[in-house]
């Protein structure tokens, strides 16, 4: 007994920092309310993240015709389900590479981690209501219902990602593995150097993003065509994660954790949809039942003498 | 004194004129400075068998940086740097203005496409994610339609054209000497003018096979004689 402990006590270190780091407890700054699912692990260096299948790998039936018609909602949400679409926002913006690339809320890693409880709406949720979510707030729309022709698809490709994922196990690579908040804090104005540098290029001065006619080729970050204040993505920690893995594409993990923090916090100090769930027309009521515990992030705070959470259209 | 002012102030005025026009068919005011229809065709589309890049419908602000990058010698090139250094600000302006008001490539949007895994077609439409490498079509927009001032237009661009510029952003690495062949000294990338360093991995992670494929996809989508709506969408 006692030489197995020694044998595993690396292995034992690793996990009481792995999940000193995960717990929601008051003193972990990286507290954040709707990450329900426990933290995904750090991946062990030089280890491959999970692969998905390949495309070639969809089979020529009925199943592979679901899996191909999700995949192209999945990349065209807002030219192919116009209706539900709020914003000019679609599914592979946040999960790039088709939804494939690990630290960008890849859903073959998202898929097995449901039904679970989340907080958000005190339930346990499905991964249909997860990805209405979404709809919901990410793309500032209305979700489709879940036994919709949409829906069927878009789970049935998610499914097809997650071939071969073990059920209810977190996976390193899921979610946005953010970097942890900097010492100093966070500043707007370093992170609007760090935009005007380098993000403004693709999402524009004012980021509204860029669009070829009527198809957004680069998002729009804050106004009316972006994601609302009720998308996880408002959240300055979980922004930091996005960018700082991601962007600028192709050259993700070149900005700093505090590069990362500083330019989230400039992106998401700028107005957008109102969070559908606003209560009694009050931000400050908002705030504090939705907004207080989830993250960090600036809904109802004043910034520049101005609170934000108006919202626009 | 006061004339000489006035004539400064008219200058950009004229610039604005036919002048670009004058550029493209006569060349500058000094004659180092060629007329650009020699190499760039008497339609600006280019001559692709030659590598000699379209022009026409380019966004004004990529063609003046262009010229710009060629003067300074941010972007290196025989023959386009001593054109670009003979002519004045306001020719660049001019001739910059004159050929994004020719016609820009018109690919008509289709249906979703679905690229075989190791074509061309993947790399401009899937990338290669495991390099870090996105699909040029993120940037470059749908179909390689261009994008913006800085992400010029892919679609119906000389295959040799596309080659070559992603040479230049790569360069090559040495060659050691072997018993029979002599050493080979590295190239240093010639082109270095992509705003945010965006293009230099890109091209340094292709394989070269990659970018003869991916430059071979891009020159392929030839250009439709229908108009396009360009309030469709156009797929991914």
């Amino acid at each position: 007994m006692k030489t197995n402990a020694i044998q595993f006590l690396p292995l034992l270190l690793v996990l009481t920092v792995g999940s000193a780091l995960a717990a929601d407890s008051p003193s972990n700054p990286r507290l954040d309310d709707q990450t329900q699912l426990p933290k995904a692990p750090a991946q062990t260096f030089g280890r491959q993240y999970f692969q998905p299948p390949a495309d070639a790998d969809i089979p020529n039936n009925a199943f592979g015709d679901q899996v191909r018609r999700g995949q192209d909602l999945f990349m065209n949400t807002k030219a192919l389900a116009p209706d539900y679409v709020g914003n000019e926002m679609n599914c592979v913006n946040c999960h790039i590479d088709q939804g494939r690339k690990a630290n960008s809320a890849p859903l073959w890693a998202a898929y097995p981690m449901y039904p679970a409880y989340r907080k958000k709406n005190n339930k346990v949720n499905t991964f249909v209501e997860r990805m209405q979510g979404c709809f919901q707030f990410s793309m500032n729309g209305k979700a489709p219902a879940a036994d919709s022709e949409i829906m069927t698809a878009m789970t049935t490709y998610v499914y097809w990602l997650a071939t071969g994922a073990p059920i209810g196990k977190a996976l390193p690579g899921r979610g946005f593995d953010e970097p942890p908040p900097p010492k100093g804090g966070y500043d707007i104005t370093r992170g609007k150097a760090v935009y005007d540098n380098q993000c403004a290029i693709c999402h524009g001065d004012n980021g509204e993003g860029k669009k070829v006619g009527a198809t957004s080729v680069f998002p729009a970050l804050w106004g009316k065509d972006s994601y609302n204040w009720g998308a996880g993505m408002h959240r300055i920690n979980t922004a930091a994660g996005f960018i700082q893995h991601n962007m600028p594409l192709g050259r993700g993990e070149t900005l700093s954790d505090q590069q990362a923090w500083d330019v989230a916090a400039y992106v998401n100090s700028h107005e957008r949809p109102q969070d559908p769930r606003l209560l009694n027309g009050s931000i400050d009521e908002t705030r504090k039942r939705y907004h207080a515990d989830d993250g960090i992030n600036l809904y109802g705070v004043e910034v520049n003498g101005k609170k934000l959470g108006q919202g626009v259209q | 004194m006061r004339n000489i002012f006035a004539l400064a102030l008219l200058l950009p005025l004229l610039a604005h004129g036919g002048e670009g026009d004058t550029i493209m068919q006569k060349g500058g005011s000094n004659p180092a400075a060629m007329p650009c229809i020699t190499c760039h065709g008497t339609d600006g589309k280019g001559m692709a068998a030659a590598g000699f890049p379209r022009l026409a419908g380019l966004p004004e602000g990529y063609i003046a940086k262009q010229l710009a990058d060629f003067k300074s010698g941010r972007r290196e090139n025989p023959v386009m740097q001593p054109i670009a250094q003979s002519l004045t600000e306001a020719e660049v302006a001019a001739v910059a203005k004159a050929y994004s008001e020719l016609p820009k490539v018109n690919i008509k949007a289709g249906p979703v496409v679905r690229p075989v895994p190791g074509s061309g077609a993947w790399i401009a439409l899937r990338g290669a994610w495991e390099r870090n490498i996105p699909e040029c079509t993120l940037c470059h927009g749908p179909s390689g339609v261009g994008v913006g001032i800085a992400f010029p237009p892919l679609a119906g661009q000389s295959a040799l054209y596309i080659e070559s510029q992603l040479n230049a952003w790569r360069g090559t690495k040495a060659i050691p000497a072997t018993r029979k062949t002599k050493a080979v000294a590295a190239v240093p990338a010639s082109r270095r003018n992509d705003p945010n360093s965006l293009m230099q991995h890109i091209a340094a992670d292709l394989s070269e096979s990659e970018i003869k494929s991916v430059a071979e996809y891009f020159a392929s989508l030839g250009e439709s004689n229908e108009a396009f709506d360009e309030s469709q969408h156009r797929l991914r």
